[in-house]
């Protein structure tokens, strides 16, 4: 029997429309554990460099993680994997909701979608029974409103729907997979899900996960509640309130928005607006998000409330998180109203939060800059809220200038040429980022965006404070519980750490120190994405209930496999390095590895390079950042290593060729 | 039934506040870890004894609790309206019936019932709705004292509903022969 997966993926060629229930292997289980680990397994084992986003041979990948549909609170998480269309690197976007345990519970781990419908059509799973159905009458329709309809005509309230929009049936590159109250925004997924003309796949399930040794695991479970109770109760001090507690920053709950409107930048990730937050402000926003709240919700399994359901006057009911809240807002120069008005859009359309205002920014910077002429925009409405609209629009259905829009800042700007590529100033591997410009160097900081490979900062920072409390008293009172280190030395780093003098950025925390408290930052997310583990209480907040030290006994005693903090933390390195070998074969190199250009006005050249060597040394990587083909054995990657030599990324004496300065472009 | 007394019972209430309900189901799927046979061996909201009945849209989530078998469905089922919101009656009715699929085992189709999580301190669903939406209440009430019914008469009464008592009769006579010959 097997413990906590079901030990089954389901395999589905669109172009024959052929369907098939296929056992895994445990010992991949045991190797890679399941999620973004066995996602990254397949990934390498069956999309090869040479198979471009929209090709037919590129994979769709929805996996539950290992622990979802397990009692663990907030495991609930799926993996979607893919290439992106426009970073060209593997792309692992994830979704809270509901739909993995369903998978699960259903009797699988896994959707591994390949080639292409001829028509428009959904999946439907529900238990044995899985079927390709015509979805013809779902094309255009939003995807929140495709969800709705689906479970009508199944007549199964009960079933769990991810759909795509327009955006995605239109191949817009930061097109999203929503699914009711979450969603996989980045990465562009959902372009690949439209190429594959797929518009949703449903699931059902009602079958049993069994669990490996049961009372140690739901001892492991109730230790998990009272530390969130118990966490709630005492949220941690001389942080910004964002800080202080568990879960996703709890955007749909403050109404304070002082910190993010007057430390991020406005418009395409331009102006900082310092002494913008007001009473007058405050009053009307908490006004508007108070009228169209109706209730905060939560994931499957999970007391967290980080969702809202949002109902704005004269619009659909959808449901919202985290900090698309103000993206809109921000980059229209609006308020809130027009925020959510707009999100409410978006949302039906099937668009990345974080890309979107973004690309719209930069369209109407380029216009004014005289890079983009009017009639590029012919019936551009006067004000700034009904351009974005506007824009919307044109982008989503790829009209004039919207079609190259649909492609991101990077790609639009190298095509529309003329100085274009200035404006696209806020990406990180062709992928728009949160619009954050800093004055200092933070090394931790720098060595995350460069490094991480989900390209997004939120999803690689946490555990570790950002930035020192000003007094040694306090830092050591906040060590004294701080029971998630994997290492005491960890302890001291922070201790040591000062606002200013000489252990204070960007020298301190000193390179050796930087790349360990990445590499444990880094480490915990990887683990939460194969588990399956939300983030908001494990990897993303300050002292979360899971850890490095209670995730081992989670393992062993639900999915029966042995595990200690040593075998963990190889298996996260070992599909980590996956990733990164994926994306090396598809080009990737050192150069790729940086923030944007201006994201801290103080930059030190010098320490960034050796901060990016001690990174790649730590993790057995050479100058280039490509694995060494020691590093890869001893991790039992030797197929990678072999790989490598035979395309002459490696050489048999394990230095880089230097000479792949092949880019993916 | 005969020498029907009455007594002094402490009765366990659990009170149900659907405004604080955060629709997570934390409560179905300890239910069905409780109640796995072994115990906490395998869990599956299918088998819940608690279900949220679930429309996010609508903004409709009510925690119910199975409650009876029935064989045959009511004959009207109303609406209601409360606070603006429409609930169809079955949205707060505990009954294990023909109409739906909610409180019955997934694979026999066999009736559920709340049991309170006996031998717990409290039911498993309070303790781990950490939103408050479940808790309980203790009262002491007089209740008529009543025979309890074991699961396996519920359940062998509702197959019996199903297909009939002689034919439940039958079956159960062919199926003890065919052990004994084994």
């Amino acid at each position: 029997m097997r413990y906590a997966e079901t030990g089954f993926n389901l395999e589905v060629d669109l172009t024959r429309g052929n369907i098939e229930k296929v056992a895994t292997d445990p010992r991949d289980t045991a190797l890679y554990l399941g999620g973004l680990g066995t996602n990254a397994k397949i990934l390498w084992d069956r999309v090869g460099p040479e198979v471009t986003p929209f090709s037919p041979e590129n994979l769709l990948i929805f996996s539950a993680g290992l622990l979802c549909g397990t009692p663990a609170t907030g495991c609930n998480r799926t993996i979607l994997t893919t290439i992106s269309p426009q970073t060209e690197l593997m792309a692992f976007s994830m979704m809270g909701g509901f739909w993995a345990p369903e998978l699960k519970y259903a009797g699988y781990d896994k959707v591994i979608l390949r080639g292409k419908s001829e028509k428009l059509v959904y999946l439907w799973i529900h238990n044995d029974t899985v079927e390709i159905r015509d979805a013809s009458h779902l094309a255009g329709k939003g995807a929140v409103e495709t969800a709705e309809i689906i479970r009508q005509e199944l007549k199964q309230p009960k079933a769990q729907i991810a759909a795509i929009g327009l955006a995605g049936e239109n191949r817009v590159y930061y097109a999203s997979v929503e699914q009711g109250r979450s969603s996989a925004s980045r990465g562009g997924i959902g372009a690949v899900m439209g190429d594959k003309r797929i518009k949703a796949v449903a699931v059902r399930g009602t079958k049993d996960i069994n669990l490996a040794d049961p009372e140690k695991f739901m001892s492991l479970c109730n230790e998990v509640l009272d530390y969130i109770k118990w966490r709630e109760d005492n949220p941690i001090k001389g942080v910004m309130t964002i800080l202080q507690g568990l879960g996703s920053p709890q955007e749909m709950k403050v109404h304070d928005e002082k910190w993010h409107t007057e430390n991020f930048m406005w418009g395409n990730s331009r102006t900082r607006r310092k002494g913008f937050w007001n009473e007058e402000i405050e009053k009307e926003w908490t006004d508007t998000l108070e009228g169209a709240r109706t209730r905060l919700i939560s994931c499957f399994n999970c007391p967290m409330k980080c969702g809202a359901t949002v109902s704005m006057p004269g619009l659909p009911t959808y449901m919202m998180k985290c900090f698309t809240k103000l993206t809109y807002t921000m980059a229209a120069y609006s308020d809130l109203d027009f925020g959510l008005r707009i999100a409410q859009k978006a949302t039906e359309y099937g668009l990345d939060g974080f890309s979107t205002p973004q690309v719209m920014a930069f369209a109407l910077e380029l216009l004014e800059a005289g890079i983009l002429k009017p009639e590029d925009f012919p019936g551009l409405p006067e004000s700034n809220e009904d351009r974005f609209f506007y824009l919307l629009d044109m982008i989503v259905n790829r009209e004039g200038i919207g079609d190259l829009l649909a492609r991101g800042t990077y790609w639009a700007a190298k095509e529309i040429g003329n100085g274009a590529e200035e404006y696209a100033h806020n990406t990180i591997k062709k992928h728009e980022q949160l619009p954050l410009k800093l004055s200092m160097l933070n090394p931790i900081y720098f060595l995350m965006y460069s490094v991480g490979e989900k390209i997004n900062i939120t999803q690689i920072e946490g555990q570790f404070p950002q930035a020192p409390f000003p007094k040694r008293e306090h830092r050591e009172k906040f060590c004294e519980d701080w029971i998630q280190v994997p290492h005491e030395k960890f302890k001291q780093y922070f201790i040591d750490w000062e606002l200013r003098g000489e252990n204070s950025i960007p020298y301190y925390p000193t390179v050796e120190m930087t790349c360990d408290i990445v590499e444990w930052q880094e480490m915990m997310h990887y683990i939460d994405d194969a588990l399956g583990q939300c983030a908001g209480l494990s990897s993303f907040p300050l002292k979360p209930p899971y850890h490095i030290h209670n995730y081992p006994k989670f393992i062993s005693a639900g999915a029966g496999i042995d595990m200690d903090q040593e075998t963990l933390s190889d298996a996260a390195k070992r599909y980590r390095t996956l990733v990164r070998a994926v994306n090396i074969r598809r080009g990737m190199r050192r150069k790729d590895d940086r923030p944007p250009e201006n994201h801290w006005k103080k930059r030190f050249p010098e320490l960034e390079e050796k901060l990016l060597d001690g990174y790649y040394q730590l993790k057995g990587w050479n100058k280039e950042g490509i694995p060494t083909k020691e590093a890869l054995e001893n991790m039992g990657l030797g197929y990678v290593a072999e790989d490598f030599i035979q395309r002459g990324i490696l050489t048999e004496e394990e230095t880089a060729d230097v000479q792949t300065e092949t880019q993916t472009q | 039934m005969a020498g029907k007394t009455k007594e002094k019972k402490i009765v366990k209430t659990i009170k149900i506040d659907v405004d604080k309900c955060n629709g997570c189901r934390a409560c179905e799927v300890i239910c069905s870890a409780f109640h796995a046979s072994p115990k906490y061996s395998s869990n599956n909201p299918a088998r819940s004894r608690i279900r949220i009945i679930r429309e996010p849209l609508r903004d409709i989530y009510v925690p119910v609790y199975a409650g009876d078998y029935t064989m045959a469905e009511c004959a009207g089922r109303d609406k209601y309206t409360i606070d603006g919101k429409e609930y169809d009656e079955c949205s707060f009715c505990r009954a294990s019936c023909p109409s739906r699929e909610e409180f019955k085992e997934p694979d026999s189709g066999l009736p559920l019932k709340c049991d309170m999580c006996e031998g717990e301190d409290e039911p498993l669903c309070v303790k781990w709705c950490l939103v408050d939406a479940l808790t309980l209440e203790e009262r002491e009430e007089e209740v008529e004292e009543q025979e309890e019914r074991e699961d396996l008469e519920l359940g062998l009464e509702s197959l019996a509903d199903k297909f009939g008592m002689q034919t439940i009769m039958d079956t159960l006579a062919r199926m003890s022969k065919d052990d004994k010959s084994k």
